[in-house]
């Protein structure tokens, strides 16, 4: 409770030379603010397996603040980088670093969807405003969904939900799936089916094998055996190139044709060689995309690295170009948290994988590819569908 | 499952066995005869791969590369006998653990620093590129067939050796009774650096061998370490015939298990190891424990 205080001459001498002394001091720490460094925290793995994706998402990143002038509405920025070694197990540790250790203005990463779990429940508990620039866990934008966490990348549903309808548009009504049995081939396997059955399709088999395992021939022969009219699977890495090439080996691609998650032929084809020709796959984006951003992008990223750009720095570039596009909208000013994530959820970025927008669930309206592997390459058929939104089904701000 | 299925199964599973006998017989002659517990076994198998792919790029055919990598192995072998098992085979299993768990992590870090994390496939020579069609819908790759004869023939090459010259009879001595070949005057010394050397030379072989149908990557070796550890337990530890028995089991419960009970499949070796252990304490060959 205050008590009105009755106004005598004193009072209002002192308060006017309160308020001048206040006004003139305002602009001071003003100005300060604005020279401040804008803070951009990064966990991404540049060590282990996963270090090649780190790389090219954060060297993309930069490139696209470097392009908009090395500033964030004018502020110069101060890269805040964390090994995250790919580990969930230091997940939380490490989030905890560059938010209550560094006090980051923004966070971005990771690729491991394990650690983007721990990252984000994190980032939610803080507030600080946070961009998913690859794991595609589903939940990161459904369960998990929060009006400070936004994702440039995918969602595992996107990927794979039009390849259902664009299977049985070809023909091939009865399918068998093979993926590891862990969450991101279930999530990727799952979508892919949910499109499948709904367009009339029907799957034969889901076979799982135990992460990470590579030894298939069992399972080859298992698939030969019950002969689906196709296939369709999603493995990575070591494990995408195995599978290629020992369906291919086992005579099964002449007589069931491959289809796959995208993944599947990024980053593998050069060791799968032959054995990668003609399977097909979704994805949101492909390296010989033809309009002029991607043309653009690809050649500055190769200039800048020297090595060539794929999907990851795509979603790196993507990230950088969110943070320029909101930090000009409110002139620098990282308080204005609730504007900077208005402008967010209004972007509309030109990628190098096309026009992208944001779903209410904060995560990319993006068309998907159709992709086939023709001489070492994934050439684009075309759109598999337009701008596909995940469903966000569960998260409370749909 | 019909019969065409079955069979096809059971080749695999034979096909699988013989690699696994191949990098398990290692690991077993160097605990039988050195009583080293080598967890650095499958950072061999890691090596042979790695040799191959990176020597097949060099010299374009596998074969020779094969030829030139094998030594290499061997010398690998005898080098890290001298510098570092060496000085533990007075010592308790945990030393070897702990040394043996360190030369995995400096292997893996040499291979990143050599080779990169990417994954590297290896051309299966044009020789042996064709495929073999068993079912109308499946063919079998003459590579895979290639793996198996090479397997037979280093197994029955093992099998003289051992059995039929000198070298082998003072290993079998030494497995039996090391102290006791000692008091005789052999150079014991000098024997357990050449098994131990053989032993790493026919783990990095299957890694060759293997490189163009497993593609070659970055910890490659961790899973064949775990799976030759069951065969060697499974067969009994320091038996070469019990490896390849354990092998070929293990070869027939993985691929069946992968069919019959695909939930379970990461379980069904495991299972079959404990069941097995549970019946022979010391494994199916192993010597019954004094």
């Amino acid at each position: 409770m205050t008590t009105r205080k009755t106004p005598t001459r004193r009072r209002f001498l002192s308060a006017a030379a309160g308020a001048g002394a206040a006004a003139s001091l305002l602009p001071a720490p003003f100005v300060l603010a604005q020279t401040a460094k804008v803070k951009v925290g990064i966990l991404l793995p540049y060590t282990g397996t996963y270090a090649s994706l780190g790389h090219n998402i954060t060297d993309a990143m930069i490139m696209a603040i470097e392009g908009a002038g090395g500033t964030l509405g004018g502020r110069p920025v101060e890269y805040v980088k964390v090994d995250s070694e790919a580990d969930p197990a230091k997940a939380a540790n490490n989030a905890n670093k560059l938010i209550a250790g560094e006090k980051v203005d923004f966070l971005t990463g990771p690729v491991h969807s394990g650690v983007a779990m721990a990252m984000v429940k994190i980032a939610r508990e803080e507030g600080t405003i946070t961009i998913v620039s690859n794991a595609g866990a589903d939940a990161v934008t459904r369960q998990m969904c929060a009006p400070n966490v936004f994702r440039t990348s995918f969602s595992n549903w996107q990927t794979c939900y039009p390849m259902g309808p664009e299977m049985v548009k070809r023909g091939h009504k009865k399918a068998v799936s093979i993926t590891w049995n862990y969450a991101a081939g279930h999530e990727m396997i799952g979508a892919f089916k949910e499109g499948y059955v709904k367009a009339g399709g029907q799957v034969a088999k889901e076979i799982l094998i135990p992460f990470p395992n590579i030894e298939f021939q069992a399972h080859l022969t298992e698939i030969a055996s019950l002969k689906p009219d196709a296939v369709f699977t999603f493995f990575s890495g070591g494990g995408a190139v195995k599978f290629m090439k020992d369906y291919d080996a086992a005579g099964l691609k002449k007589s069931i044709p491959l289809f796959g998650a995208g993944f599947l032929t990024d980053g593998t084809l050069q060791a799968a060689g032959p054995a990668g020709e003609g399977i097909i796959t979704t994805l949101h984006y492909a390296e010989s995309l033809a309009n002029p951003t991607n043309k653009r992008f690809t050649a500055a990223f190769k200039a800048k690295t020297g090595r060539p750009a794929d999907v990851f720095a795509v979603q790196g570039y993507d990230t950088g170009q969110l943070l320029v596009h909101a930090m000009k909208a409110v002139k620098g000013d990282v308080k204005a948290k609730k504007e900077i994530m208005a402008a967010m959820r209004a972007a509309k970025l030109d990628s190098p994988r096309g026009t992208m927008t944001f779903s209410k669930s904060q995560n990319p309206i993006q068309d998907i590819y159709l992709r086939e592997v023709k001489n070492g390459d994934n050439v684009v058929l075309g759109v598999a569908q337009k701008a596909v939104e995940d469903p966000g089904r569960g998260c409370g701000m749909t | 499952m019909d019969v065409s299925s079955f069979l096809v199964q059971s080749l695999n599973s034979v096909q699988y066995g013989f690699l696994l006998f191949l990098v398990a017989s290692g690991l077993t002659l160097i605990f039988g005869i050195l009583g080293v517990i080598n967890l650095a076994h499958g950072s061999f198998f890691m090596i042979g791969a790695y040799l191959a792919h990176w020597l097949a790029l060099k010299t374009g055919n596998l074969f020779v590369a094969i030829a030139l990598a094998l030594p290499l192995s061997f010398l690998l072998g005898l080098a890290v006998e001298r510098l570092a098992i060496g000085f533990l085979y007075a010592r308790d299993h945990l030393y070897q653990v702990l040394l043996t768990y360190g030369l995995i992590l400096i292997f893996n870090e040499l291979q990143r620093i050599l080779w990169g994390n990417d994954v590297h496939g290896v051309p299966v020579p044009a020789l042996l590129s064709a495929s073999i069609p068993l079912t109308e819908a499946q063919s079998y790759p003459l590579y895979r067939f290639f793996i198996s004869i090479a397997c037979i023939g280093v197994a029955a090459a093992m099998y003289v050796v051992i059995h039929r010259t000198k070298l082998g009879m003072l290993i079998r001595a030494g497995a039996a009774n090391r102290e006791m070949v000692e008091l005789l005057g052999f150079g014991v010394k000098r024997l357990y650096a050449l098994v131990f050397a053989l032993g790493a030379a026919l783990t990095a072989f299957a890694g060759m061998l293997s490189a163009p149908v497993n593609s070659v990557y970055p910890g490659m070796g961790e899973h064949i370490l775990i799976i030759s550890f069951v065969v060697v337990v499974i067969g009994g530890l320091g038996s070469i015939q019990g490896a390849f028995v354990g092998a070929m089991l293990i070869g027939f419960v993985d691929t069946f298990g992968k069919v019959f009970l695909p939930e379970a499949a990461s379980l069904s070796v495991y299972a079959f190891m404990a069941a097995v252990l549970l019946w022979r304490p010391q494994g199916l060959f192993g010597a019954r424990p004094a």
